[in-house]
């Protein structure tokens, strides 16, 4: 049997040589976890793209964006992160937006606004934010991630969502503090659960919940499910839950009027497509798809 | 209590019948795969037969005729206790809780059962051992102590495999002894390839091979008088199958061995003739003018066999000196002449 | 502890792959460290809301490992030493919940024992409530930890064979006698370690417990939905909850892994 050589990388493994190799393991696991950089980055690049020099011709002879983007053809991908509520009316939105500026992608990360705001500040790459409550969006502007004052383009109301047949016969918020009646809300720390909390106090009416949950989600499939007689949720939640669910209206929910604020962001690379598609939010056609979802209009003038 | 098994696996391709005498101990003897540890198994309640009877005295303990109707009594209903290679003491309890683990199961006291198996621990002369652990014996002892439990449990048949055969040399004679003092009147059946046990502990002798029985009977008579090749070899004899003419057998290969018979047989009636290795005298040419028996062989093997050397030829084997290994120059593949007298070949009908 | 034995013919470039996917374990642990306000510690971890919650997941996930003992060992040996007809489909179902995600098996629950479920109903007309209960905890961690304890369990009888067992009978012990006796007694470190990884599936149980149970304080929110929740306001209680999390689990698999040399 020959000698074996002595591993000289054992002794040679220097810190720096460690990290290296941490390094590349990490590119390689984010690679392999479908992770959002390079796109974006490809993105970033705009007209030059390798990805996308057929439409580049085309996008320089449509002018048709200048509405929107100030005399200069749009082209481009920004990414949107945006509150999950707005998932419906957002991709709609998006889809308008591209239409209109052909050449250019509207990409969306939806989840919920605290989580997405945490993202931001750790420095996830967005080039447009928007919050389903000013107390989020005003997190990211003491962060200085927005450029210019957020606008707000849409405001929702609490509903009741009882199951289909309303079993436990409720008709008035009141009905929701009956003993007996299982109702569901938000927990007091999520958005959802501080407007349930206002409406609660604003009416002078204590629920029981026998349940906090985690998101509106949560709620509605509780309700759905005919597990709860009822819960607290949004009239956009009730509308996108089909027949499942019935939306209840009651005159307390005045009093806890949640406003959805949208702004650009500083780090984007596009400004000029980031701000049309927040022009496209807060006019049209984004008043338009909002209110079909049942949004109401924003009540704040900026 | 008396067994009666007839067994029938053809999976196996097993299809035997044993019977034993109450009192009585037989050993079952074969080669490897020969089927005598799933006769066993069967009689124990541990594996179903396909079709067959087992009876223990007149209490049907399994039978399938295969029309349907069956019987089957689980294991521990039938008083059979099985005594294995290894003796496979609960690795869990002591020794005195493993040989106390068949009367307290019957039913016994803690303190009751404890005393019966201290009892049998000094049957098998291992009170010492009583609070060990099992994996502080060594094989010897704990097979002892497997034997103690196996009695303990008061079975009414005994069954042993191959008790022996995974213990050292030294341990192995002293629990033969001992086998031979519990067994004396206890009905038992045996597993066995080695001839000393089926001597000392047998009464009577089964040779299975390929799943059938082929020869059964006392022990002396089968060893002195084997009728079949296995037989013969376990008991060193050298055996020559055939068929009668006169006083000799007659092989299909035409080779005659003469020799002495008891009572006169029928002309072309199936008969052997068997000879111990020590009357078989070696050559090199065929020895001239002798009443002599003489068969042309080759050497296959040369194995020392106490003070002698055993010269094994395909079919025959002969004791010889080792000087006169070395006169006659003898080594595998030597062509040799075998020569035995007629007076020292028994020739029997079977 | 013996003398350590250097392992022999172990191809040297091993120890790179196998550091980095140590590193790639341990890493996101201690970064978590490095994000724990240690000054806050103590007043976050011991808040009513973070009290009632370990108390809680402590609670539940005793009594579900004490189901899965009583219901997984009797399914253990029927997989491993009975013989019927469609035993490999009933053993895939069995550890079925062993790849479904949580949240799947939460509305499975739901459809069961939920109030408009399969036997909600009957349950609902025995006053039983399921929903929104302590109960529904146990029952969904009890649902995810089973296939634990049964696959550890199965796999420690089937090595184990069944020789002792087959002697037992032979010595004119019945079933029962041999079950309790010799089965059980042999399988008890396997036994162990199978509780083990049931009690800490319980423990991290998620999913099916918000899908099923809710989330109240004191009643349906252990410490994961705790954790979760927390992240929503307070990520440094989050990540305290977290720390509090990992150190009884820690605790846990090592004291058993101990307990399993010893044996």
């Amino acid at each position: 049997m020959s000698a074996l050589p002595r591993p000289r990388w054992r002794a040679g493994l220097s810190r720096a040589a460690g990290a290296r190799c941490l390094t590349a393991l990490t590119v390689v696991l984010l690679a392999v976890a479908g992770c959002g950089n390079g796109a974006r980055s490809d993105g970033g690049s705009g007209g030059a793209s390798p990805g996308s020099p057929s439409v580049s011709p085309r996008s320089g002879s449509v002018t048709e964006g200048a509405g929107a983007g100030g005399g200069r053809a749009l082209s481009g991908t920004i990414t949107v992160f945006a509150a999950a509520s707005l998932r419906k009316t957002f991709t709609q939105i998006g889809a308008e937006v591209e239409d209109a500026h052909p050449g250019t992608t509207v990409r969306f990360s939806f989840a919920g606004s605290s989580d997405l705001a945490a993202q931001l500040l750790q420095g996830a790459p967005a080039d447009v934010f928007a919050s389903a409550d000013t107390t989020t969006m005003a997190k990211a502007t003491a962060g200085a991630l927005t450029l210019g004052a957020p606008v707000d383009f849409a405001t929702n109301t609490l509903e009741i969502a009882v199951p289909a047949g309303n079993p436990a016969k409720v008709s008035s918020l009141a009905d929701l503090a009956k003993p007996g009646v299982k109702v569901v809300l938000c927990a007091p720390v999520v958005p959802c659960g501080q407007a349930a909390v206002k409406v609660q106090t604003s009416a002078g009416v204590t629920i029981k919940p026998v349940s906090e949950e985690q998101s509106v989600t949560d709620v509605l499939g509780k309700v759905s499910t005919g597990e709860a007689d009822a819960g607290l949720v949004y009239v956009t939640d009730v509308r996108g839950a089909g027949a499942a669910v019935r939306g209840l209206p009651f005159p307390e929910s005045s009093s806890a009027v949640n406003t959805y604020p949208i702004a650009a962001l500083k780090d984007t690379r596009d400004p000029a497509l980031a701000q049309a598609f927040v022009a496209a939010v807060s006019g049209e056609p984004g008043r338009s798809i909002l209110a079909a979802a049942g949004f109401g209009p924003p009540t704040t003038q900026q | 209590m008396s067994l009666h098994a007839a067994i029938r696996l053809p999976d196996r391709d097993l299809d035997l019948v044993l019977d034993v005498a109450s009192g009585r101990t037989l050993a079952v003897l074969g080669p490897n795969g020969a089927g005598k540890s799933s006769s066993l198994s069967a009689v124990a309640g541990l594996l179903r037969p396909e079709s067959g009877e087992i009876r223990l005295d007149d209490r049907v303990v399994f039978s399938d005729s295969g029309s349907g109707r069956s019987q089957w009594v689980p294991p521990h209903d039938r008083g059979v206790a099985l005594l294995a290679q290894e003796a496979r003491l609960f690795p869990h309890l002591s020794v005195c809780d493993n040989v106390a683990f068949g009367p307290r199961s019957t039913g016994m006291r803690r303190g009751q059962s404890r005393e019966a198996a201290r009892r049998w621990l000094a049957e098998v002369d291992g009170v010492d051992l009583g609070r060990r652990r099992p994996s502080a014996l060594s094989g010897g002892q704990a097979q002892r102590v497997a034997l103690a439990r196996a009695l303990a449990a008061q079975p009414r048949l005994l069954l042993l495999d191959e008790p022996l055969s995974a213990l050292d040399v030294d341990a192995a004679p002293a629990l033969r002894q001992l086998l031979r003092r519990v067994l004396r009147d206890r009905t038992t059946v045996l597993v066995t390839h080695d001839i000393l046990d089926a001597v000392l502990l047998a009464d009577d002798v089964a040779v299975v091979e390929g799943g059938r029985v082929i020869e059964q009977g006392p022990t002396s008579q089968v060893l002195t008088r084997p009728t079949s090749a296995f037989a013969a070899r376990i008991a060193g004899l050298n055996l020559v199958r055939g068929v009668a003419r006169g006083t000799s057998v007659v092989t299909v290969t035409g080779l005659r061995v003469e020799g002495l018979t008891d009572e006169p047989l029928q002309e072309g009636q199936e008969a052997v003739a068997v000879f111990t290795p020590s009357a078989v005298s070696v050559f090199r040419r065929p020895p001239e003018g002798s009443p002599r028996n003489v068969i042309a062989a080759q050497v296959t093997e040369l194995e020392p066999h106490g003070h002698q050397v055993r010269v094994r030829t395909p079919h025959l084997s002969a004791d010889v000196t080792p000087a006169a290994v070395a006169e006659l120059g003898l080594a595998p593949g030597t062509p040799v002449v075998l020569s035995v007298k007629a007076s020292e070949v028994a020739v029997y009908g079977v | 502890m013996t003398a350590r034995r250097r392992p022999l013919g172990l191809p040297v470039w091993v120890f790179l792959p196998a550091l980095v996917g140590g590193a790639f374990v341990v890493l996101p642990l201690l970064s978590m460290l490095t994000r724990i306000e240690w000054g806050r510690f103590g007043a976050l971890v011991t808040s009513p809301s973070s009290v009632a919650a370990l108390g809680l997941s402590l609670r539940t996930s005793l009594l579900s490992t004490a189901l899965c003992v009583l219901f997984g060992v009797p399914m253990a040996v029927v997989l491993a030493r009975a013989q019927f007809r469609g035993q490999a489909l009933a053993r895939a179902l069995v550890l079925l919940p062993l790849v479904l995600p949580p949240v799947v098996g939460g509305i499975a629950l739901l459809y069961t024992f939920g109030r408009r479920g399969l036997l909600g109903h009957t349950f609902e007309v025995l006053g039983v409530h399921v929903a929104f209960t302590t109960t529904a905890v146990v029952l969904a961690q009890t649902f995810v930890a089973l296939p634990f304890l049964v696959v550890s369990l199965e796999g420690a009888l089937r090595t184990g064979g069944t020789r002792y067992e087959d002697v037992a009978a032979t010595l004119g012990a019945r079933p029962t006698t041999v079950f309790l006796r010799v089965t059980l007694p042999l399988v008890l470190p396997g036994l162990a370690s199978g509780a083990v990884l049931a009690f800490a599936r319980s423990l991290g149980e998620f999913g099916a417990t918000i899908t099923f149970a809710g989330s109240l304080q004191g009643v349906t929110r252990t410490l994961p939905l705790e954790i979760y929740l927390q992240r929503e306001t307070d990520p440094q209680a989050a990540v305290a909850l977290s720390l509090v999390l990992v150190v009884v689990a820690t605790v846990v698999v090592t004291l058993t892994r101990r307990s399993r040399t010893v044996l």
